[in-house]
């Protein structure tokens, strides 16, 4: 018996609209108003400007740890904005641009990075869920959402948010799995940035694309380039407009590139070349997009500053958030606190009353005298 | 009351929660079509239809992550572990999301989601399918760990844990699925998370146990009785919040205390209770705290090993008599 070839053959799409020379392929533009396009233009701007912000403000060791998305905005925000209020947002935790695009307040994010416990709350009603840092454990929870919906007779559809890094984890493979066999709503986007910290792709998967796994779970896959918004947005909108119908999931890869750090702790000199780096400048989101809006007569004149400006009146409020009250330490670990919390929440308010709290780096204080078998106080 | 046994006092738990609230699902392996590894789910699927109790591929954290998705969009999952061994494969979800993610958003997203199924030792099931999995679990913060000892606390602690707004922990055990006890009828009878039961009242010593060594415990208060020697029996039902108020009002009663656990010891549940006892209560005590544990290794896979691996009836009788300085009576 010879070898067939099984049906159907499966085959991986790659989609770009508008390309880094600033070439357009005017069949394919999706068509958006020109609001829809300035309010995606100041997004993505604004996605840059604060970003660069963030950065500064963490060299001044005014923000804590984060990771920069420089060179993502059109990835986060072409997909993101397909979504309606009433669908669900998944991040991972490179997805500034994208959630403030949701409506998260500048500030709130500031005070993510700062510690601050109501950072990571969406605002009431908001369909979105806190930053993930453990890499793809948030995209079982996608499909749980998108389960909940189905269950509650909801239309929402779920966008969740991973890196080519991700796809090798379990729980990525878990998910998608999961997704194809329940044929739940919900959208993956694979921001695939050529790195995971210090590993590039191809020591991450062996695969030609990450698109193609899609195949294997029976859902479809596609690659864009992610640094087009137009490609982006039509994939994604396609995507959204299937999993809404009951088509299933997707699987989006958008090839982008990170060009700034991991996070604000890394120093990716040490493992990548300049030219690299270079070479993907000349492909940047923002540049082509500046052109296409240029094109169309659409730039706003003064929207750099005015974005500055939003900017700067966040970082205000930010920093003119007093310290979080150490009480609240205790807040929120159970629906209502149990009783060996309340004791130690006690003993950390006599502690403060007494003098406050010591310091970190403060000597350890003596132990108190323990009373020995002989000195007890007992019965006998 | 029904006797039942309590698997089927954990199914009752089930179906009474669903019949309930519509918010209640089922989901894991074979816990539907199949009735469940143990078959505590028995009939479920067909009173509840597949949208509530839900067949998954095999992947524990996968499942246990939709459980979490799930839950934050408002509904109850309980969600079965074949066996608690298998939880390991989802530890992440358990330990860094569950657990956290209440505390994480300032209270704004609840995890009322329910982990069950069997774990501790059972018989010739070796190295990877009998461990006392709670220790992994109740140190963590924001989870509650339940081990429930018999069918009627089987019941009224799976209906508490479903209702709790927090992650529960629930672990049953294999060896105690066939066993038979009294369980109330009604609907509304549930036993409160948090609460100890003292199982034998008595006046010498006090023995904390719970599961299969409570059964143990038993057997050795009645042999102590015959010398003379009054076993109070404390069980802590739930381990994660702690009752500690009942066990030390037990040992500021009795003064001597020995505390029985199947696990492997080191840092176990039995090292905590030492430790609270001997922080809050020292100046009552009479003997230092004793622990019988298992061993700390594996569970062996051969029968004649396995026995000599968890705590045996003559192993309590032995602590009991050492702190009670009744060695040689
Ligand atoms: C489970 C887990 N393992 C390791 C890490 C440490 N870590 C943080 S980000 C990262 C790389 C992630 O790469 P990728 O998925 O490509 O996302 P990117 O950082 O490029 O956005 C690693 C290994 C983590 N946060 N979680
Ligand atoms: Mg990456």
């Amino acid at each position: 018996m010879p070898r067939t070839v099984l049906e159907p053959r499966f085959q991986v799409e790659y989609l770009s609209i508008l390309d880094s020379e600033g070439h357009l392929d005017a069949a394919l533009e999706p068509k958006l108003s020109p609001d829809e396009l300035r309010a995606l233009y100041r997004a993505m701007i604004l996605g840059r400007r604060l970003d660069e912000r963030m950065v500064r403000l963490q060299r001044q060791g005014r923000l804590g740890t984060f990771a920069p998305i420089k060179g993502q905005e059109a990835s986060q925000l072409g997909s993101v904005s397909t979504l309606r209020p009433t669908d669900w947002m998944v991040p991972s935790f490179r997805e500034t641009a994208a959630m403030v695009w949701r409506g998260w307040p500048i500030e709130k994010l500031l005070l993510f990075f700062a510690g601050y416990v109501e950072g990571g709350q969406p605002g009431e009603g908001q369909r979105d869920l806190p930053i993930a840092v453990p890499v793809a454990t948030q995209l079982p929870h996608a499909v749980g959402l998108a389960y909940a919906a189905q269950y509650r007779g909801e239309d929402a559809v779920v966008m969740a948010y991973f890196g080519d890094g991700a796809t090798s984890e379990g729980d990525c493979h878990e998910a998608l799995n999961f997704a194809g066999v329940w044929h739940v709503p919900v959208v993956f986007v694979c921001q695939n940035n050529q790195w995971a910290i210090s590993v590039p792709l191809k020591k991450q998967t062996h695969s030609k694309t990450i698109a193609q796994k899609a195949l294997a779970y029976g859902m479809p896959g596609i690659q864009v380039d992610g640094n087009d918004v137009l490609a982006v947005y039509a994939a994604a909108r396609e995507a959204v407009d299937r999993a809404r119908a009951g088509e299933g999931p997707t699987l989006i890869e958008c090839v982008t590139y990170r060009l700034g750090v991991h996070t604000t702790a890394d120093d990716p000199t040490k493992y990548r070349a300049e030219e690299e780096v270079k070479m993907w400048e000349q492909k940047d989101p923002l540049t082509r997009f500046t052109a296409y809006m240029r094109q169309k007569s659409l730039l706003e004149d003064g929207l750099e500053q005015q974005v500055d400006e939003e900017i700067a009146l966040a970082v205000e409020r930010f920093e003119a958030t007093p310290p979080p009250d150490p009480l609240t330490m205790f807040d929120h670990l159970y629906a209502e606190l149990p009783p060996h919390l309340v004791a130690q929440r006690e003993e950390l308010a006599r502690r403060l009353r007494e003098g406050g709290a010591p310091e970190p780096d403060a000597p350890a204080p003596t132990p108190r005298a323990t009373p020995m078998r002989g000195q007890r106080l007992t019965r006998r | 009351m029904a006797v039942m046994t309590y698997r089927e006092a954990l199914n009752q738990a089930l179906r009474e929660e669903m019949r309930r609230d519509p918010r209640v699902f089922v989901i894991g392996e074979e816990v539907g079509l199949y009735d469940g590894a143990y078959k505590v789910t028995q009939g479920l699927l067909k009173e509840f239809g597949a949208k509530r109790v839900v067949d998954t591929p095999i992947c524990e954290s996968g499942f246990t992550g939709v459980g979490i998705g799930a839950a934050m969009l408002g509904l109850r999952p309980v969600v079965e572990m074949m066996t608690f061994n298998f939880s390991l494969m989802a530890m992440d979800q358990i330990v860094n999301t569950a657990a956290k993610l209440h505390y994480m958003s300032g209270g704004q997203f609840s995890v009322p989601l329910v982990i069950r199924g069997p774990g501790g030792p059972a018989a010739q099931l070796a190295a990877q399918h009998s461990q006392s999995m709670e220790t992994y679990y109740y140190h963590v913060p924001g989870l509650k760990v339940v081990r429930p000892t018999t069918p009627m606390d089987a019941k009224g602690l799976l209906k508490s844990a479903i209702r709790d707004d927090n992650p529960v922990i629930f672990i049953e055990s294999e060896t105690l699925y066939h066993l038979k006890g009294e369980v109330p009828d009604d609907p509304d009878f549930l036993i409160p998370l948090g609460q100890a039961i003292v199982r034998r009242e008595g006046t010498d010593v006090t023995v904390v146990a719970y599961m299969g060594m409570m059964y143990r415990a038993l057997e050795a208060a009645e042999e102590l009785a015959k010398e003379g020697i009054s076993v109070e029996l404390v069980d802590p039902r739930t381990l994660r919040p702690m009752d500690t108020e009942t066990i030390i009002g037990s040992v500021r009663k009795t003064h001597r205390v020995v505390v029985v656990e199947a696990g492997a010891g080191f840092a176990g549940m039995g090292s905590e209770i030492a430790a609270f006892i001997t922080e809050q209560a020292f100046d009552d005590l009479d003997a230092p705290v004793e622990r019988v544990t298992g061993a700390n290794a594996p569970m062996p896979y051969a029968r004649n090993l396995e026995k000599l691996k968890t705590p045996t009836t003559e192993k309590i009788l032995a602590a009991v008599r050492r702190v009670c300085n009744a060695n040689g009576s």
